[in-house]
């Protein structure tokens, strides 16, 4: 970084007066393009959240500016439905899979990255199958399994897989496990590590960022998963993530647009927060998956 | 060594080999759940085949999916990350107003927008009447439904737009500045070295578009269930709001939810993911071994 490279200076002729009027003018137009776009990307969320701070009354009118603004709205969704009692299972599936689907997916991903074995890349394709199968394909025969071990109802059925390696995960993992320099893990190793010794010490810590990213995206799925906890959970409300529990509150409650819209908004809001609080982690991960798929 | 493999080689034989050997073996069954399989050869394939109509037009809606979604949000992806790329300030604030929206739980952000294009008194049509256009009914109308889902998936393309944006960023500059000395405009620049130089991505995001077209669901299912305005219990409504109006959100995988798990129809549900599989595998296939011709591999010799 600080290696000054010697090259002789640029010297850049002035553009005649027209090039640089009409580069002027694509800049400005490339950036009117963005802000329209980023309005129109904006405002759905400010229509959410005008509209769940709307009475009753003014949520039935074509109304657009909520006119008294009615916060009570955000302690009436409480009332309504059992937020709580949904969110309690949210984090229920969201805790037990992530804490699962790390302490199983971390292992696997080590020992295709770094170990040498027969099989090894058969196995690593058998992940990327694993990653491009839509999950109806197994669905079936799963849902037979879980109701003949009587868990349908529960959300076991879509907590359990997650301690038994998650093919994304590894994938992720994988590939960041792959640019560690392999002098550090030999040097571990000269010391007298075992392989898991030295996964548990020196790989866990050298990829923090890598593993927060995949918590960070497991978290996000398993509190936005619909399909699967619909299937397994839908005739039991008692046992209700946030999503299902949404997609029912408008019909199942009778309730207007404001509210609906608040609980919307509540739904939406952890993730929003998440986001802020860990921007880094995300594009970093994001990025990962893409550059390097 | 083995230790480290374990759990995935008994998770992977429960949850991925076993059930999709198992689907094949139930999709030539009759099986309610209740009362044991009964055997009944192809019949399941050939009722999905020759005589089901709403499979042909379940195929037709995530077509239509694979046609207009996927080549749409693409496109739109690669178009705000060009703009993204060239603008000189703001980059990382607009960056990050076009990837929130992808954050948004799609229950909740379908939600969002079956309110905000409702036809009483959704935002959008209020606007459009005081303009004088016409005022579609959106999630309400069979012809519109699918497009208003089209809006939905463009809102959330945050996440490929910030992958195209990086491979856009990474395109060697030097590129850029001999093909200009050689004379190439602003198009033949975008033609001959920018998607060049990221059509591996490119690659990434359609692969990854389709697979997602062809297990559309939440947002199908939410919009036709909020639609329809149907006020009963879970199980109960989805029968009566799948793939509202008159079946124009009828995707595949809805109408596997709907054979499996509102009809229980378990061996003919096993039918339709064995061709989900079948076509999936097919799909993915065709797309990754015809990329050769037009994915540049950074050092190939061609």
């Amino acid at each position: 970084m600080s290696a000054v490279p010697v090259t002789a200076p640029i010297v850049r002729r002035r553009l005649p007066a027209s090039v640089r009027r009409k580069r002027f003018l694509l800049a400005v137009a490339n950036h009117s393009f963005l802000i329209a776009a980023a309005i129109a990307f904006i405002a759905p969320f400010i229509f959410i959240t005008l509209t769940a701070l709307m009475t009753n009354e003014q949520a039935l009118s074509a109304r657009f500016w909520p006119h008294p603004f009615a916060w009570h709205n955000f302690v009436d969704v409480f009332r309504t439905a059992p937020l709580g009692r949904w969110t309690f299972n949210t984090l229920e599936y969201s805790v037990l899979g992530t804490l699962g689907l790390l302490l199983s997916s971390i292992p696997v991903a080590y020992a295709l990255a770094r170990l040498r074995f027969r099989g090894r890349n058969v196995m690593f394709m058998i992940v990327l199958v694993a990653l491009m199968l839509p999950p109806q394909v197994s669905v079936v025969p799963l849902y037979v399994m879980w109701a003949k071990l009587h868990l349908v109802g529960t959300l076991w059925p879509v907590i359990i897989p997650n301690w038994f390696g998650d093919a994304f995960s590894i994938f992720l993992l994988r590939q960041f496990f792959l640019t560690i320099p392999e002098e550090y893990l030999d040097a571990a190793r000269v010391d007298g590590l075992g392989e898991l010794r030295v996964l548990s010490t020196v790989v866990v810590r050298l990829a923090k960022p890598a593993i927060a990213a995949v918590a960070l995206f497991s978290f996000l799925y398993t509190f936005n998963d619909f399909f699967l906890p619909l299937l397994y959970t839908g005739e039991n409300p008692h046992h209700w993530p946030l999503q299902i529990g949404l997609s029912q509150f408008r019909s199942l409650h009778q309730v207007q647009w404001n509210l609906t819209m608040a609980a919307t908004l509540l739904v939406m809001a952890p993730v929003i927060v998440i986001f802020f609080l860990a921007q880094k982690a995300f594009v970093e991960g994001v990025t990962l998956t893409g550059v390097k798929g | 060594m083995l230790l480290l493999l374990a759990p995935w080689l008994v998770g992977f034989s429960v949850f991925f080999g076993y059930p999709i050997v198992m689907a094949v073996y139930l999709s030539l069954n009759h099986y309610d759940l209740l009362s044991p399989p009964r055997w009944v050869g192809l019949a399941n394939y050939r009722y999905l085949f020759t005589i089901d109509p709403q499979v042909g037009t379940a195929v037709k809606n995530t077509l239509w999916l694979v046609a207009v979604l996927v080549p749409a949000q693409v496109l739109f992806a690669l178009g705000i990350a060009m703009m993204l790329a060239r603008a000189r300030r703001g980059v990382g604030i607009f960056r990050t107003i076009f990837y929130l929206p992808a954050l948004a739980p799609p229950v909740a952000a379908t939600l969002g927008f079956v309110y905000i294009l409702n036809p009483a008194t959704g935002p959008v049509n209020s606007a459009l009447g005081r303009l004088g256009i016409g005022e579609p009914l959106w999630f309400q109308d069979p012809s519109w439904a699918k497009p208003s889902l089209v809006i939905l998936g463009l809102w959330g393309v945050g996440n490929t737009m910030v992958i195209f944006l990086a491979a856009v960023l990474d395109v060697p500059r030097h590129l850029y500045e001999s093909a200009e000395i050689d004379g190439a405009n602003a198009w033949q620049r975008l033609r001959w070295v920018t998607l060049p130089s990221i059509s591996p991505v490119i690659l990434f995001a359609v692969v990854l578009g389709v697979i997602q077209a062809l297990q559309y669901f939440t947002q199908a299912y939410v919009a036709a269930n909020i639609a329809s305005g149907q006020a009963s219990q879970a199980a109960d409504v989805t029968a009566a709001s799948l793939g509202y109006p008159q079946d124009s959100t009828l995707f595949y995988p809805v109408l596997l939810y709907q054979h499996g798990f509102s009809d229980y129809q378990m061996g003919y549900a096993s039918a339709l993911s064995v061709v989900l599989l079948v076509v999936s595998f097919v799909v993915t296939l065709v797309i990754v071994v015809n990329s050769r011709r037009w994915v540049h591999q950074a050092g190939a010799v061609r």
